[in-house]
């Protein structure tokens, strides 16, 4: 069996365990060697892959394999990876091993909860493995469904009108992917679905280009928070469990921001260059509006996911950039935003289990109460308006001075305008940091609190020690995408 | 050269270790962990520099060689473009390694008596050790993104440092304002640079002659907005409000990142980028003269009327900093003889005024710690408890006031020559700024050590002298600053690299002098005496302009106003209410135009067989008509 | 000699008689009754067009008796459903019968 098979089997094989676990011991036990295995099998796929590539192995896709499944369509299960999806299976590898520990405490339908996890993780690790378009569309539509279950069932507040929401709306976009991908597929005339050869043939004329480009965009655009199609994000977020926050805002929301790149931009690349300035147009508004929303917010959750939105701005308005440097930092951003949003979600959602509010407002000097979470609070925080050191920095650095080299006045403006995003960022974040962290703990019943306990502490390490490495050394991770990144652009650019 | 790399990881590291053990270290461990290092850190700067300098100038060129011992890619942006990470040693860097390594150690060394019994003293020490390696790596940057790299975490040490009492409301809010307007600027600095990078193609100080002579007519806007970065680290006016706050953090860390450190940094940008102002920018190095000069005289006049010391020192700080980026503003070429007198003066000034000012921080720190106030009020007459504090700050005092031979007199004669020969106008101004200085300087001294005692407070809580920890720091500092004035500082640093022989111009040092003298006389004839008849009277007299002055001429509150007024209530809360009621709202109301549709589609489906019967009966009729008409 | 027309306006009387009270009536017994009434209508359409068209074949006859057949067994299935209809609601009024819908 190839290797990334394993991806979406492993936590295939999880939910049959969890099927005949009887008690939550077994349920754990598992979830964490589930869980643990798809970690070390990110990490071992990462040094394989820069490995084969030592070598000099040069085609675009690695660990390719390919099965017929439905023939007259021309369907296959068609699996590779290239230093995109490498860098986002371990991205979701990540988050799917810290989910499962930031939802220790779950007491209610914990199988099911699981389950649907399970099933989640199923669909986003096949996406990122397939080069079929329909087995990726399929893989897409398996990671969407459980979110209204997750949502509707385990969330809080407004759960069923956000989960319903939230469903029908990326429903909506991945209608239009599903049309988007027919498209490509009867218009290019290729004899499979598999994204690379559709790019090869590269004969898809320009007038359905114009068409089925800003369809597929757009339908990968609603999952990666676009603006308009982004308002199912803050609510969605807000009610949904910890986990699912996390594991949506690290790992789904970059199903879109993949999506439209090697789908949308790599096979349909003359609209592409044609129709760019129209989204640039609207991931800017995204990157600022998602920030200046963010500033007024009062709920934890509202502004994470309002600030989610401007970094999911940022990933898109990268990508149409077209160049390498750009869309390295797009790539990197996804990686980044990933793992900090994920561990802003899983603060938030400790933070909520213990005061039961998260109400700035109402929340105030944490700092002594929770010394670790705070200060991990803190550190998220300073990830998120772009602290050297920490991933912020350099994928918006990257994306910056890759947006810079787009060399006339309209790029150039839009790019001051991105780069008004980090000071905006410090605003909302220094004062979210002020309000719940600083000062004296006014609530007498919030002074009892305990902080972190050892599976949080481990969700929460992990995910910063990540972070960390991302921004601390940058390089090899930044050489492996930017490797993938180069043939895909020179094919866009032709 | 290659051990320099230690000056780096040492404090690094030091702030890993305090960081992680946290409170399960013991206070003084963490301190002493912070400061060996520190002092490891100095004695290795030392020593660089005395190998920097002792090994000479090159032969040839008569330059002092600029070293990179260690240059390693850091993030590749393709292309030629990447930022690097590595050490850049020159007679400027060398300089600021001694500055920023001789400060931070005596401030550690300072902070075990100040801070002690402080919740939170290895946070403390932990925090003071982030800062100085993020300090000395932006000095020693190989390249302007590894600059601002590390400008970016001077910036984030100094809110935390700022923010570390963070029960107090002032604290809080002062940190984040510190941040958030030097992010601001920092906006500024960041696209500054993309500019100089996409232009010139790299982020190196130096760029080859093809590579500038294409990128000409883009470098003075890519220099201006770098400098928009270095005047909100240097708190240039109209982005110096956060400086004043700033002083809520603990007085160690003042007189560290707010005085002779952090806050310079912008006059080091320049002065880094100056061959390149002076080549291809001169016009915008003399519009950095003029804010230069304006905040030098604005935060001057502000000072002579704070009441609470630690204010004083800042707008003093920021009045200095004015000076020395006056001095590099005013210069015309790079030749320290025709016009390039600036450079060294700045730089000279930069070493002198760390000196002096961390010193007046730290005896204010004794001062505030002996009567637990920061409000000049609760002083007065305090020279009979605490002598040696009081004899320091005297000659931090005189050597700010630029009194002959304090280390201060002579860079700050250098700064008003250079002034003069740019222009009269210049000259005449920052004289009359250096006048003012002494006086709000000694209107602080007096105020404090003579003038009108407040004994009730006294009797009741005795001032004491400051512990040993506290006064080594400080006579240290004062011997400094008594004898670095003799530093033949031009042998070592000037515009254009090679040595320059420091010549006293008598007839500037004679006005500079009187002018010094006329102020601190005034300060005395006004503040000196038990009664202050004459301050309160001029107050009282001219009451708008002391009380404009005193609020600093309500510069806070119009930026208050655009903060509040403009960016949450005229932008963010629209947008919020936009993007909930009309971009959501249009989501929902399709939702719900889909749900009536529906509601009306299935009123068909009543349930009612009869009404089913209709249907049935209509359609088979229709179908009826339709088919025959067919 | 009565002619076929004449059995066929009789039974589309009969016929709209019973549409009309099925759509009419209330009751769930007089519905009932009128949907006899339109069996009943087709059935001797079929006897009259066996009779009168085709007098060699016995198709409609046989027919006729089979749907007499079949309606009795339809119509006590429907008094069955009625009548717990009445048990469970206490009339059989139609318009109190909605539920269906859900």
């Amino acid at each position: 069996m190839n290797i990334l098979s394993l991806f979406p089997a492993i936590p295939a094989v999880m939910m049959l365990g969890l099927w005949i676990s009887r008690n939550i011991r077994q349920i754990h036990a598992v979830m964490v060697s589930g869980s643990s295995l798809l970690l070390a099998l990110a990490i071992y796929l990462v040094f394989s892959y820069l490995g084969m590539r030592a070598d000099g192995q040069t085609a675009a896709m690695l660990f390719t394999d390919s099965h017929v499944w439905y023939a007259p369509l021309n369907i296959h299960y068609a699996v590779g990876v290239d230093g995109i999806s490498v860098a986002m299976l371990l991205l979701s590898a990540i988050i799917v091993f810290t989910g499962t520990f930031a939802s220790w405490k779950m007491t209610e339908g914990v199988k099911e909860y699981f389950l649907w996890f399970c099933l989640l993780s199923v669909g986003v690790f096949g996406f990122f493995v397939s080069v079929d378009l329909f087995t990726m569309f399929m893989f897409y539509e398996v990671a969407l469904i459980p979110m209204y279950l997750l949502i509707g069932v385990w969330g809080t507040g407004r759960k069923e009108y956000s989960a319903m929401k939230l469903t029908l709306m990326l429903m909506g976009g991945s209608a239009l992917i599903l049309i988007g991908i027919l498209g490509i597929y009867f218009g290019s005339g290729a004899t499979t679905m598999n994204v690379m050869e559709i790019a090869a043939l590269h004969n898809i004329p320009i007038q359905m280009q114009r068409i089925w480009f800003p369809i597929v965009f757009v339908g990968f655009g609603v999952l990666g928070a676009l603006f308009p199609f982004h308002t199912w994000s803050p609510d969605g977020h807000a009610s949904a469990p910890t986990a699912v926050s996390m594991l949506h805002a690290g790992v789904l929301m970059k199903l879109g921001g993949y999506g439209c790149f090697r789908i949308a931009m790599f096979l349909l690349p003359d609209a592409a260059q044609e129709l760019s300035w129209i989204f640039i147009i609207l991931t800017t508004i995204s990157v600022v509006y998602g920030a200046f929303s963010a500033c007024v917010q009062t709920d934890l959750k509202y502004i994470n996911a309002y600030s989610s939105v401007s970094h999911c701005g940022l990933v898109l308005f990268a990508i149409l950039m077209m160049n390498t440097t750009a869309t390295t930092g797009a790539v990197l951003q996804m990686l980044s935003h990933g793992l900090m949003t994920a561990l802003f979600f899983a603060l938030i959602g400790m933070i909520y289990g213990r005061t039961h509010t998260r109400d700035i407002r109402e929340l105030s000097g944490l700092m002594k109460v929770m010394p670790f979470l705070s200060v991990c609070y803190v550190i998220a925080g300073l990830a998120n308006l772009g602290l050297p050191g920490l991933s912020g920095f350099v994928a918006e650095m990257t994306i910056f001075n890759g947006a810079f080299m787009e060399n006339d006045t309209f790029h150039r403006t839009v790019t001051v305008i991105a780069c008004t995003s980090i000071v905006i960022t410090a605003v909302y974040i220094l004062r979210l940091i002020g309000k719940i962290l600083y000062g004296t703990c006014t609530n007498p019943e919030h002074l009892k609190l305990t902080d972190a306990t050892w599976d949080e502490r481990l969700a929460v390490v992990v995910l910063i020690v990540a972070i960390g490495g991302l921004g601390l050394s940058p390089l090899w991770m930044s050489d492996m995408i930017t490797e993938s990144v180069i043939p895909m652009i020179s094919h866009i650019l032709n | 050269m290659e051990h320099t790399i230690l000056i780096l990881l040492l404090p690094f590291l030091s702030f890993i270790l305090i960081g992680l053990l946290g409170t399960r270290l013991k206070p003084t461990a963490a301190g002493a962990i912070g400061t060996v290092v520190t002092a490891i850190v100095a004695v290795l700067s030392y020593w660089t520099a005395f190998a920097y300098f002792g090994a000479g100038r090159d032969a040839g060129t008569g330059l002092f060689p600029t070293l990179m011992p260690w240059n390693a890619v850091w993030l590749p942006f393709g292309g030629d473009l990447h930022i690097d990470m590595g050490i850049l040693l020159d007679p400027i860097s060398v300089m600021m390694l001694i500055v920023i390594s001789t400060v931070s150690l005596m401030v550690h060394i300072y902070s075990f008596g100040y801070m002690k019994g402080e919740r939170g003293f290895q946070r403390y020490y932990a925090f003071l050790s982030l800062f100085t390696m993020s300090m000395l790596g932006l000095v020693v940057a190989t390249n302007i993104f590894q600059m601002y790299v590390f400008w970016e975490l001077v910036g984030v040490s100094s809110y935390l440092l700022i923010g570390f009492y963070y029960t107090k409301k002032e604290a809080i809010a002062a940190s984040k304002k510190a941040f958030i307007v030097t992010r601001f600027a920092d906006l500024g600095f960041l696209i500054g640079i993309l500019i100089y990078g996409f232009y010139t193609g790299t982020f190196s100080f130096t760029p080859d002659a093809p590579a500038l002579g294409a990128a000409k007519a883009m470098l003075p806007l890519a220099l201006g907005l770098m400098f928009v970065g270095g005047a909100g680290k240097s708190a240039m006016f109209p982005l110096h409000i956060w400086l004043p706050d700033a002083m809520e953090g603990p007085t160690p860390v003042s007189a560290l990142i707010h005085a002779a450190t952090m806050v310079v940094a912008g006059v080091y940008l320049v002065a880094r980028m100056f061959p390149l102002f002076i080549g291809f920018a001169p016009e915008v190095l003399h519009v950095t003269a003029y804010v230069g000069a304006f905040t030098a005289l604005y935060a001057a006049i502000v000072a002579c009327v704070q009441s609470d010391i630690k204010r004083v020192l800042a707008f003093s700080t920021i009045s200095q900093i004015g000076f020395m980026i006056v001095a590099l503003g005013v210069c015309t070429s790079a030749d320290p003889h025709q016009g390039g007198l600036g450079y060294m003066a700045s730089m000279f000034h930069l070493f002198t005024h760390a000196m002096f000012k961390a010193l007046l921080f730290l005896g204010a720190g004794c001062i505030i710690h002996a009567v637990h106030s920061n409000e000049m009020s609760a002083m007065g007459g305090l020279r009979k408890y605490m002598p040696l504090t009081h004899v320091t700050f005297l000659v931090a005092c005189l050597a700010i006031a630029g009194i002959w031979p304090l280390s201060g007199f002579f860079s700050k004669d250098e700064i008003l020559a250079a002034c003069f020969s740019f222009s009269p106008v210049m000259g005449w101004v920052m004289t009359f700024i250096a006048g003012l200085t002494a006086f709000y300087m000694f209107r602080l001294y007096f105020n404090i050590f003579w003038g009108n005692e407040n004994k009730e407070l006294h009797a009741e809580h005795r001032p004491h002298e400051a512990p040993l920890t506290m006064t080594v720091p400080l006579v240290f500092l004062a011997a400094v600053t008594l004898f670095a004035g003799w530093i033949p500082f031009g042998e070592f640093i000037s515009s254009d690299g090679q040595a320059y022989h420091i010549h006293i111009d008598w007839k500037v040092a004679t006005i500079s002098l009187c002018v010094a003298a006329a102020g601190i006389a005034l300060a005395t004839w006004m503040y000196m005496r038990e009664d202050r008849k004459v301050a309160d009277g001029l107050a009282a007299r001219f009451s708008g302009l002391h009380k404009a002055a005193y609020h600093r001429f309500y510069i806070d509150e119009i930026y208050q106003f655009i903060t509040h007024r403009i960016i949450f209530a005229c932008i963010s809360a629209p947008v919020a209410w936009f993007d909930r009621h009309v971009v959501d709202g249009f989501f929902n109301m399709l939702a719900s135009v889909t749900q009536k549709v529906s509601w009306g589609i299935r009123n068909m489906q009543s349930g009612y067989v009869q009404r089913y019967g209709i249907w049935f009966l209509g359609g088979a009729l229709g179908l009826t008509v339709i088919l025959l008409l067919i | 000699m009565i002619r076929m027309e004449y059995y066929l306006i009789v039974s589309t009387i009969m016929m709209f008689v019973g549409i009309y009270g099925f759509l009419t009536r209330r009751n769930l017994l007089a519905m009932l009754i009128s949907v006899e009434l339109i069996l009943n209508s087709v059935d001797i359409n079929f006897v009259v067009f066996n009779r009168f068209l085709f007098p060699e074949q016995l198709e409609g006859f046989f027919f006729s008796l089979f749907a007499i057949g079949i309606s009795a067994a339809e119509t006590a299935v429907a008094i069955a459903i009625i009548i717990n209809i009445y048990r469970n609601m206490r009339n059989i009024q139609v318009k109190n019968l909605d539920k269906m819908k859900w």
